[in-house]
């Protein structure tokens, strides 16, 4: 079944703020990974292999780099699901 | 004219299945508190092993550290940073150049609970579902790789590998980064969580668990004639190290010296210790020399003993050959009978009590010894703690792994 943008961005903020440490209401679509959560490229790859398994979608390597924003990797997460 | 620097101990930190810091441990091993008891788990049904209990941690991680602390690092480096945080505090957060300032911290096993579930995860789940903190996390050298993150120590990060004489040879090696002039400041430990049922049974396997399951509290029993091996234990011990020049000029607390470290090999088969003892001998031997310390300045042994049939007489003749009848005035301590065996951990652990020990004047007792072995031919610490003589006085601690890797540290009155 189909996430909707909210439960995504929900379900990616408890992903992050696990990761983190961060608040779940800190993890905001404008967010930067990088920039304004301070997540790292392992860090990262670890919120992604998280975020597949939980949504069931298969996020590409190649895909990631295109992923600067929570809400990029929200919008990607809803378009891919099937 | 340069010297080579003395080594004091000014900080100690651990997380043990006697408490989850080093005082609450001190206390509980003077008063003879058993850590051992049931798994709280299913695995000797659901796995058919043998052994249902063993000295779990007292304090469990998720009480002191922070939710992507125990999702980043493996039990064993949960362990090593709780036990570097106390120890640290302890010194009194030194101020050390960074480039001074070394750490070594081991782990007999490394991360093998963060290896078994990665296993799993790919079994069950397929590769992509594999994390990718899984490396770092695994790894032998996380631990003291974490504790080097944690302090900023760049003068090197070591963790040597000697199965149960780990933490003891970390510390030896931290003595002789401060010696070589490698460090001013240097912390050194042991860390071990393998408390996971694929460790239990492949011990289990090679029989050298206890298997009193109807009585954990008295399972470790080192000496006594019904001992029947040893207790799985986990958990860190970390002590701060330091040149004496570096302490007193900040006028740090001193615990005791670090005197004396000596290291030798059995060469002779790969769990069994060489049964003449040789080479217990030969690092008590090279550790008294290297310390300078007299036979009969020795005061307190704290013994490897693990309780194992075998292995806990090896010692107690080693210990009788190297200091004959100066042996006679030695208060022998087998803490492992209220810990457990931490593995890695066992020889960082046993140094903190050795230097608890010597600071505070009093070995720690030796429990569940109902009939010591009678061809024990020591003065066991049974039951209470007993009183060591004021003035100067020296303490070994033995240490000894599979592999037949000997480590013996002295330790003297500050």
């Amino acid at each position: 079944m189909a996430h909707s943008e909210q439960e995504i961005l929900a379900g990616l903020a408890e992903i992050v703020s696990e990761e983190t440490g961060l608040p779940t209401d800190a993890v905001l679509p404008e967010k930067s990974f990088t920039d304004d959560l301070d997540i790292d490229s392992l860090s990262m790859m670890t919120i992604v292999t998280l975020a597949e398994e939980k949504f069931e979608v298969r996020i590409p390597d190649d895909e990631v780099k295109n992923l600067a924003t929570v809400g990029d990797a929200v919008s990607f997460i809803a378009g891919a699901q099937a | 004219m340069s010297t080579v620097p003395e080594v004091v101990v000014t900080g100690l930190g651990a997380t043990t299945p006697l408490g989850g810091d080093v005082p609450s441990t001190w206390r509980a091993a003077l008063a003879g508190e058993s850590g051992a008891r049931p798994f709280e788990n299913d695995w000797a049904e659901r796995y058919e092993i043998g052994v249902s209990f063993g000295a779990t941690i007292k304090v469990t991680p998720d009480q002191v550290l922070t939710r992507p602390e125990i999702k980043r690092m493996d039990p064993s480096a949960q362990y090593a940073l709780i036990a570097t945080r106390e120890a640290w505090a302890d010194a009194g957060a030194p101020e050390v150049d960074g480039e001074r300032l070394g750490a070594v911290v081991s782990s007999g096993i490394g991360g093998i609970w963060t290896t078994l579930d990665a296993w799993d995860t790919l079994r069950e789940k397929g590769g992509r579902r594999v994390l990718p903190m899984t490396v770092p996390m695994l790894m032998p050298n996380s631990p003291v790789a974490y504790v080097s993150l944690e302090l900023g120590a760049r003068a090197g990060a070591h963790a040597l590998v000697s199965a149960c004489a780990s933490g003891a040879e970390a510390i030896g090696y931290g003595v002789e980064m401060i010696r070589s002039g490698r460090a001013d400041v240097v912390v050194a430990g042991g860390t071990e969580a393998t408390i996971h049922p694929m460790p239990i049974a492949a011990f289990a396997a090679s029989r050298t668990l206890s298997l009193r399951n109807d009585d954990p509290t008295g399972a470790s029993r080192p000496y006594d004639v019904d001992r029947d091996g040893f207790v799985i234990g986990e958990g860190a011990g970390v002590v701060v190290l330091e040149s004496a020049a570096h302490a007193a000029a900040r006028g740090a607390r001193v615990y005791a010296r670090i005197g004396g470290v000596g290291l030798s090999a059995d060469g002779y088969h790969i769990t069994s210790p060489e049964p003449s003892g040789d080479g217990q001998v030969r690092a008590m031997r090279a550790a008294l020399a290297d310390s300078g310390v007299a036979a009969t300045d020795v005061v307190h042994v704290n013994a490897h003993a693990t309780s194992t049939v075998v292995g806990d007489l090896i010692e107690a003749r080693s210990i009788r050959g190297v200091l004959g009848d100066d042996a006679d005035h030695v208060a022998l301590s087998a803490t492992k009978s209220m810990t457990g065996h931490l593995l890695g951990g066992a020889g960082a652990l046993e140094t903190i009590f050795t230097v608890l020990a010597v600071h505070e004047r009093q070995a720690p007792p030796t429990i569940n010894v109902e009939n010591p072995d009678p061809e024990l031919v020591l003065d066991l610490v049974r039951g209470t703690p007993r009183a060591l003589p004021e003035g100067q006085i020296a303490a070994v601690n033995n240490s000894f792994g599979f592999g037949g890797h000997n480590v013996a540290l002295v330790v003297t009155s500050a």
